[in-house]
């Protein structure tokens, strides 16, 4: 039931724009490719492991191929037509082999043409048609596992991260989270992963500060909560992250292993690594309609913005944000029930009516979102080591939460920014929202907040402030206004940032299979 | 002051704490007396467990509250005192402004054949480090991250293309001692390049020593932990003693 009041015409301006703004973007995802997709494209097809007698550790084959490729005739056609037609024309069974007679020096690449080109054209799809098939499967196994063993009980799922650095560790920590409650485990990357140009193989048990992102990692992780859910009798989620320079393999891994939930944010890259903005849409792109159709919920990372800029200043920005992932989304073939858009609870306390705001933004957000799972993020800018006062602040985090109708809870720790998470700092944690789910989940039925009030005006204000922003970055263009510093304060031109060399323009005969399938998909 | 002095509960003298902690054993009375335990030969003595609570089937957790035999002698406190003070974002910015009335100039990357840029990208992106935002978030500073694996002669070009204040350089693994031979070179060329006016250059890595400033050639050193706002407060404070000098 609407609360706020909020009026349907500037909700349809306020998406106009966000479509208007992001138009121009699509079209040049559309006419580029990138290292990154062609790799995701030859990891559908088949190809698996690394060369490991390379002198700089283990290359995955993939990027052996696709370097060589694009040395010897470029990307600007894809990679699967010379790929393809290599194959055949060496006589080799499988991708791997091919890779390895590449890194050997013994394959020249070309573009096909003629009957060649057919040929290699039909190989290609019926490879990468193969790969989708798995996807579809695992799809299909999780809405299998799902009506089985059920979704948990109560909204908001509870979401609870790892981040070991030693994939056996995480599984021994993620298995008892969820036993302690977690509906959803996220495995936080090593730092530094998302400026990989590759991505790493096999199980991996050093990482800093977090877990490398692997196929066999993610394999390794869904098998154990697959184990641990039939014993708690309620399917436990996998959440890793599909961001960086890798971003659409990292998709296509998750599509492969059954992962469920996938960070996949349109900017943040751009904003908060450095990526290059074309990189990174053309990416997103891909790897958006692979989670599509893997039917994997993404997750966007407004709450970034946030930690940089002044939560009550920059809330429009936050609003800004999902309406561009919404549109961006949409595009790419992901419906409403899989767009966890993501917002947090970042306003100083010490503001007057800090909690009074945050309902306002926390609403605006559902209200605008409907049928998005929102993604619902607790404090970490004000948590300040007085684990007493952040343990207080989290079961305010918590409440707002249940009263505004969030449908993905991150549970905050007390510990953040202080250390990684004591066994007994997860305990609590999940103690305090426990407390408040079963003191006050239901409080929604009882809050209506005046239609005079703060909490409704503020949420109008925001929503009036967000039209504006937009309506500026129409006007200026969004890559202009990334250029220029609009988002989280950074200022990334179009033609900077890490990974531009990965980017290649179509040729009129670009051929991907992968692309030409998942976009008759949506 | 007074010397000795106790911790206060609610009356002075009586030594009063609270600590809490996990155990690995289940939970149960053995668990509460081996809280107690540790408790006394933490110094608590008596020592109260008010609570515990089972974690799983393996853990226990408990509150404790005690008092502890300890004194502490404020003669004996010894603080390293920080030669500069830790400005926030703000105040860096500010200070920079006032000193040097224009941006200051940073020039990063990891030298040699060092890929890991887990290092520089804490220090420099935004996104930060140890919940502080990168130098990037500091409107008074212009940041110019070379990534990755930067040969010498490269560095040396765009510190002097980029006319910059400072150089920071990471390295993060290493074989053998090649952080310490890499970070030499990198002195050395840029004194031979620009002698006196060379950047002030700042070498990161968890292999360092703080105390190798010298032997590296460099003016100072980060070692594991350090942050993005402590690293811009040395600029700050490196700075203004340049300017002091010149002045």
């Amino acid at each position: 039931m609407a609360l706020l009041d909020l009026d349907p015409k500037v909700v349809a301006t306020a998406r106009e724009l966000a479509a208007r703004a992001a138009e121009p973007v699509v079209s040049i995802a559309k006419a580029h490719t990138t290292v990154a997709v062609e790799r995701a494209t030859l990891r559908l097809a088949g190809i698996t492991g690394a060369d490991s007698t390379h002198r700089a550790g283990d290359v995955p084959w993939v990027n052996r191929v696709i370097d060589t490729v694009r040395e010897q005739c470029g990307l600007e056609h894809g990679v699967v037509l010379p790929a393809f037609h290599a194959l055949r024309e060496n006589n080799l069974g499988t991708l791997t082999e091919l890779a390895e007679a590449t890194a050997a020096g013994q394959i020249q690449f070309k573009i096909p043409t003629g009957k060649d080109r057919t040929a290699a054209k039909k190989s290609a799809t019926s490879a990468v048609a193969k790969g989708l098939k798995t996807v579809d499967r695992n799809r299909a196994q999780r809405d299998k596992l799902v009506a089985k063993l059920g979704d948990p009980a109560q909204r908001p799922w509870i979401y609870l991260i790892v981040a070991t650095g030693d994939i056996d560790e995480d599984v021994v920590q993620a298995q008892n989270a969820a036993r302690a409650g977690a509906d959803i485990i996220a495995v936080i990357r090593s730092t530094g992963q998302s400026l990989l140009d590759y991505v790493p193989e096999g199980a991996t048990h050093h990482g800093f500060a977090g877990t490398y992102a692997t196929q066999e990692n993610f394999r390794i992780m869904r098998a154990a909560l697959d184990d641990v859910s039939k014993e708690v009798g309620r399917y436990v989620r996998l959440t890793n992250y599909a961001s960086g320079l890798c971003m659409p393999e990292i998709a296509v891994l998750a599509g492969l292993q059954r992962l469920d939930m996938m960070l996949n944010d349109s900017m943040y890259g751009i904003l908060f690594r450095d990526i290059n903005p074309i990189r990174t849409f053309v990416d997103q792109r891909f790897s958006r309609q692979v989670h599509a159709r893997a039917g994997i919920i993404i997750n966007t990372g407004e709450d970034n913005y946030l930690t940089t800029a002044d939560a009550v200043d920059a809330a429009h920005t936050v609003t800004v944000s999902q309406l561009l992932n919404e549109h961006f989304a949409h595009e790419a073939g992901l419906p409403d029930h899989l767009l966890g858009l993501g917002h947090a609870f970042e306003i100083n306390p010490k503001v007057p009516d800090s909690f009074r705001l945050e309902l306002a933004h926390a609403l605006l957000a559902r209200e605008l979102f409907p049928d998005a799972p929102l993604k619902w993020m607790p404090p970490t800018k004000h948590m300040t080591g007085d684990v007493f006062n952040g343990y207080l602040l989290d079961g305010f985090f918590n409440l707002a939460g249940v009263l505004t109708g969030q449908s993905i809870l991150l549970v905050g720790m007390m510990t953040e920014a202080v250390v990684t998470p004591f066994l007994s700092d997860r305990d609590l944690a999940l103690q305090n929202v426990r407390y408040v789910l079963n003191a006050a989940g239901s409080l929604a039925e009882d809050f209506r907040p005046a239609q005079d009030g703060l909490i409704v005006k503020r949420a109008h204000q925001v929503l009036g402030e967000a039209v504006d922003l937009l309506e500026r970055i129409v006007d200026d263009g969004l890559l202009n206004a990334i250029a220029d510093g609009t988002f989280g304060l950074m200022k990334r031109p179009a033609d900077k940032g890490k990974g531009a060399d990965g980017v290649v323009e179509k040729a009129d005969e670009y051929f991907n299979p992968a692309s030409e399938l998942l976009e008759a998909q949506a | 002051m007074t010397r000795y002095v106790r911790p206060y509960g609610d009356t002075t003298g009586d030594g009063m704490i609270q600590t809490s902690f996990t155990l690995p054993i289940p939970f149960g009375p053995k668990a509460d007396g081996a809280a107690q335990q540790l408790a006394n030969k933490m110094g608590m003595d008596p020592a109260m467990v008010v609570h515990s609570n089972p974690i799983g089937e393996d853990f226990t957790f408990f509150v404790v509250y005690g008092s502890v035999k300890h004194l502490v002698d404020l003669d004996e406190v010894k603080v390293v005192e920080r030669e500069y003070p830790l400005l926030s974002p703000a105040e860096v910015n500010t200070t920079l402004k006032k000193v040097l009335r224009r941006k200051l100039v940073v020039v990063g990357g990891c030298i040699g054949t060092d890929a890991h840029t887990v290092g520089i990208d804490a220090i420099l992106n935004i996104k930060g480090f140890a919940g502080e935002k990168g130098l990037e978030y500091y409107r008074e500073l212009k940041v110019v991250n070379l990534g990755a694996q930067v040969s010498v002669p490269e560095l040396v070009r765009s510190a002097r293309a980029e006319k910059a204040d400072a150089v920071l350089i990471s390295q993060v693994v290493t074989q053998r001692d090649a952080h310490i031979l890499n970070t030499q070179e990198m002195s050395a060329a840029f004194r031979e390049a620009m002698g006196d006016r060379r950047p002030l250059l700042v070498a990161g890595g968890p292999r360092f020593d703080p105390l190798m400033a010298a032997e590296l050639g460099v003016d100072r050193v980060f070692s594991r932990g350090t942050t993005p706002g402590e690293v811009a407060s040395y600029l700050v404070h490196a700075m203004q003693e340049k300017k002091g000098v010149a002045a």
